[in-house]
């Protein structure tokens, strides 16, 4: 079972990577045929703090109107991959559970798989909720493929069992809710950067990486999108790393909060995104600003994840990338 | 998008009469402090300042990695150690910046509070002369509802309703809802404070030790300080405050993966005696604490305690257990024991410091081909010492290590290594002769348990706030403030006997449910759907 977690973990990123490719083809076909259609468009800018714009209107017209035949069909297979690299993904985390009976979250390989897979499920519910937002697929799949691969590189570990510090219900509240919270803080920092490169593109910008704001989304609901996948993410976080961990650390160590570098990047991510929070609510400080803070928070949880088990050692037992 | 406006400066205030400039500096400065770009600067100095945190050791999480870090920077680290680099979360700067950012806090939610207090007493404003220009509107709509019914339809929605007769005849009905956004922000924030408060609390009137407990009821522990291997009392308990209690540790089991060797879990059952009582059997584990009264007891580890009896020169022995600390997951253990009141002429009854016996070594539960264990549990248990002789250091007063000998006095010369290179090896009921004819004997090993023992009187009380403020949090961010108006026209041709109503709404946060629920409420209007 552990063997064939592994070979569907690799078939996984190889159907990322394939819906990765598909996107980027629907890209660069797609691409030419809209620019003359972006001129009518109806400018659907903010009218300024307080009177915002109603959200539910229809999917933006870039991805409905059936461009050219061919682009259609690369998009549509690329949603297709999209999906069975989600199921494999289910798979990989399934089998890996069986092989271990018990929960795929006792290490950090596990964790990164469950919460990739939580991204990547959210990403689908987008995806099929508003169609429109379709072309960020590309790059949701390359962070996807990217945090994948860089799990199974780093931060391999076989299967086995859970250290008795980790068998207590406490453990599955947990970590449950913290790998929600930050597979949905990972996937909303693709459209956080997605709208910086279109609102850029939008004020004139020429250069790389702005050219691939061309064909994206329309930048209010890009940073609209960011702002629902934070603020839902940001209470789950909250619960999970400031209220369960700590209930369970009281049990387990005999203090709510050690300051160990697990605990300390988790403290610095949710500092981070309650200053996206504070940002976004500020109507002096743009909106770009904002968002920068919600990227910046992005780097703190890719801290947390990769760099914090690399670097440091902390009472967190499962913190230790491959092999215990 | 909010309408929550920032407090920003004033907008350049009529000159005083009397310009105080102290008066003028300190009232800019507050204000500067509880602004929004303040608390967001604040908010990320605290997670830079926290980052230091985690790349160095930190005394308060595991003081033994401060001291290899002395050992491996013999020049950084002093310079660290006066920057409070390895108290991070204790130094002066963090504080300040916690500090000024809970400040800043204070002096935003307390007008904030002021504030929503007042909106909350106060009617929903009247309708805007023109609906036209709000983000939603209907203008007209034929109605089966008088304003008084679409009133009380709106109320039925939870919505605050007003409704107000012109003198031209026109009738309006002006509603609001979502305060409890606004409340709930404020239970956050308020609550962040509280927890602040808590922490600050749990602190000062805090205390923890941690002992490591040999089973065996002649190796009982009672809580005063003396008995603890380490302690930390907070500034406000003193000694005596301690909760009277003993413990013996009776039982403890621990079971292990049977081909890997990894934990699997661990029972240890004591006898409490609590202000004296009688003596009670308990059971607990890692992450199961024992609850007593004003204090909890974690296991956090545990090992072998090795007994050993030594026999000297004169024909006197004693025997002693010695706690050895495991050095890996086989618990491959190290530790000393040291026999300073041995080999004492009983003719003269002097101890001779230059006879005094150390015992260093290793302890293995299972013994495999190599210098450490192959498996945690006591499968085919050894014993590797050297033995030295000699002055131990202890009579000194400078407190060593317990688990090993002092380092200083074998590079002196005073303790001499008298069993060769090589440790010896010593099989259980094992007897080992030395050179001079004393004898040690490895008599068996029993279980220890780590216990970190702590008390924090305001952690409860620190859920209480954290579980408030998420539910304040979940309201804030899940809210939506609103306005809807409704507007009798005063001269309906009244014929088909409806109201002719126009409608408007503006979201005041973020909202875009709002088209729908607006539509919603026009259409319940139009239809006369209460
Ligand atoms: C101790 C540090 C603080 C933390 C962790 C924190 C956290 C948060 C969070 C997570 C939110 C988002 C909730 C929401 O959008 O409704 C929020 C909102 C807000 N905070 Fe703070 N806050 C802190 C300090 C402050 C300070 C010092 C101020 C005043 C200057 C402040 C003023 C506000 C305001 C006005 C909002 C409402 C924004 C809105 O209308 O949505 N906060 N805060």
């Amino acid at each position: 079972m552990a063997e064939l977690s592994n070979q569907l973990m690799a078939v996984t990123v190889l159907a990322y990577l394939a819906a990765m490719v598909l996107y980027a083809g629907e890209y660069a076909f797609g691409a030419k045929s809209r620019i003359g259609r972006a001129a009518v468009l109806p400018a659907r800018e903010l009218v300024g703090a307080g009177a915002p714009v109603p959200d539910d209107q229809p999917p933006s017209p870039v991805a409905v109107v059936p461009n050219s035949g061919r682009a259609e069909w690369v998009g549509r297979a690329a949603v297709g991959f999209n999906l069975l690299a989600l199921l494999l993904h289910l798979g990989t985390l399934v089998t890996r559970g069986i092989a271990a009976d018990r929960m795929p979250w006792g290490n950090m390989y596990e964790y990164i798989l469950s919460a990739t897979f939580v991204g990547s499920a959210v990403w689908a519910g987008v995806l099929l909720r508003r169609p429109a937002l379709r072309h960020i697929g590309l790059f949701v799949s390359l962070a996807l493929v990217l945090l994948l691969g860089a799990d199974g590189m780093i931060a391999y570990t076989p299967v086995g069992p859970l250290v008795p510090a980790l068998q207590s219900y406490w453990f599955i509240i947990h970590v449950s809710t913290i790998i929600l919270a930050s597979g949905i803080l990972l996937i909303g920092a693709v459209p956080a950067a997605m709208f910086l490169i279109r609102d850029g593109y939008d004020r004139g910008k020429r250069r790389f990486p702005y050219t691939l704001g061309k064909s994206l989304p329309d930048a209010t609901l890009l940073e609209r999108l960011t702002f629902r996948l934070h603020a839902f993410a940001f209470p789950l976080f909250t619960f999970g790393a400031l209220i369960a961990g700590p209930i369970w650390a009281e049990a387990s160590w005999g203090r709510y909060w050690n300051w160990d570098p697990k605990e300390v990047w988790a403290f610095i991510s949710w500092v981070v995104y309650a200053g996206y929070l504070h940002a976004r609510a500020t109507p002096s400080v743009k909106r770009t600003v904002a968002t920068w803070i919600a990227l910046l928070g992005f780097a703190t949880m890719l801290m947390n994840l990769f760099g914090v088990n690399l670097f440091f050692s902390g009472l967190h037992s499962y913190a230790n990338a491959g092999g215990m | 998008m909010t309408v929550v406006e920032e407090r920003p400066a004033p907008p350049a205030a009529p000159p005083p009469r009397r310009p105080n400039r102290l008066w003028a500096l300190l009232r800019n400065s507050w204000r500067q402090l509880t602004s929004m770009r303040t608390a967001l600067v604040l908010l990320f100095l605290l997670a830079v300042a926290a980052i230091p945190g985690s790349i160095f050791p930190q005394r308060a999480v595991d003081s033994q990695r401060v001291t290899e870090y002395y050992a491996a920077h013999p020049k950084l680290a002093p310079v660290l150690e006066r920057l409070g680099g390895f108290e991070v979360y204790a130094s002066p700067w963090f504080a300040s910046i916690y500090l000024l950012l809970f400040t800043s806090l204070i002096g935003c939610v307390i007008p904030r509070l002021l504030d929503h207090i007042r909106a909350l007493r106060l009617a929903p404003p009247d309708a805007p002369k023109r609906f036209d220009r709000l983000p939603q509107s209907a203008p007209s709509v034929e109605s089966a509802m008088t304003p008084a019914e679409a009133a009380a339809m709106l109320r039925k929605r939870r919505f605050r309703v007003k409704l107000r007769e012109h003198e031209d005849g026109s009738v309006t009905v002006s509603a609001e809802k979502g305060h409890l956004k606004e409340t709930g922000n404020l239970i956050f924030h308020f609550a962040l404070l509280a927890v602040l408060i808590g922490v600050g609390f749990g602190h000062w009137y805090g205390w923890h030790g941690n002992r490591i407990l040999v089973a065996g009821a002649d190796q009982g522990f009672c809580n005063s300080l003396a008995q603890y291997d380490d302690s930390t009392l907070g500034p406000r308990v003193d000694a005596a405050d301690l909760p009277n209690f003993c413990l013996t540790l009776d039982k403890f089991e621990a079971s292990y993966q049977p081909d890997t060797g990894q934990p699997k879990g661990f029972e240890a059952t004591v006898g409490v005696s609590e202000n004296d009582g009688p003596v009670k059997t308990r059971e607990f584990t890692v992450n199961d604490p024992l609850r007593l009264h004003h204090a909890n007891v974690h296991l956090i580890g545990h090992g072998y305690a090795v007994t050993v009896r030594f026999t000297d020169r004169y024909g006197a022995s004693q025997t002693k257990t010695v706690p050895f600390l495991p050095v890996d997951g086989m618990f491959t253990s190290e530790g000393v024991a040291q026999f300073p009141d041995v080999n004492i002429d009983p003719k003269t009854d002097r101890r001779d410091p230059a006879l005094q016996m150390g015992f260093e070594g290793r302890y293995l539960p299972t013994v495999g081909t190599g210098a450490t264990s192959t498996y945690p549990a006591e499968n085919a248990p050894a014993l590797f010492l050297t033995a030295y002789r000699g002055d131990l250091g202890l009579d000194v007063g400078t407190p060593g290590s317990v688990y090993s000998l002092d380092q200083g006095q074998i590079e002196t010369g005073d303790l001499k290594n008298v069993s060769g290179e090589r440790p010896h090896e010593l099989k259980l009921g094992e007897t080992w002769t030395l050179d001079d004819g004393t004898k040690l004997e490895f008599l068996g090993t029993r279980p220890y348990a780590t216990l970190a023992i702590r008390y924090d009187p305001t952690q409860s009380l620190i859920l209480v706030g954290a579980v408030l403020g998420l539910i304040g949090l979940m309201l804030s961010l899940g809210g939506h403030r609103r306005r809807v108006w409704f507007r009798a026209l005063p001269a309906s041709p009244d014929s088909s006997g409806g109201t002719l109503l126009a409608a408007g709404g503006l979201p005041r946060t973020d909202y875009p449910g709002f088209a729908d629920e607006f539509a919603a409420l026009v259409k319940a209007a139009e239809e006369g759907n209460p």
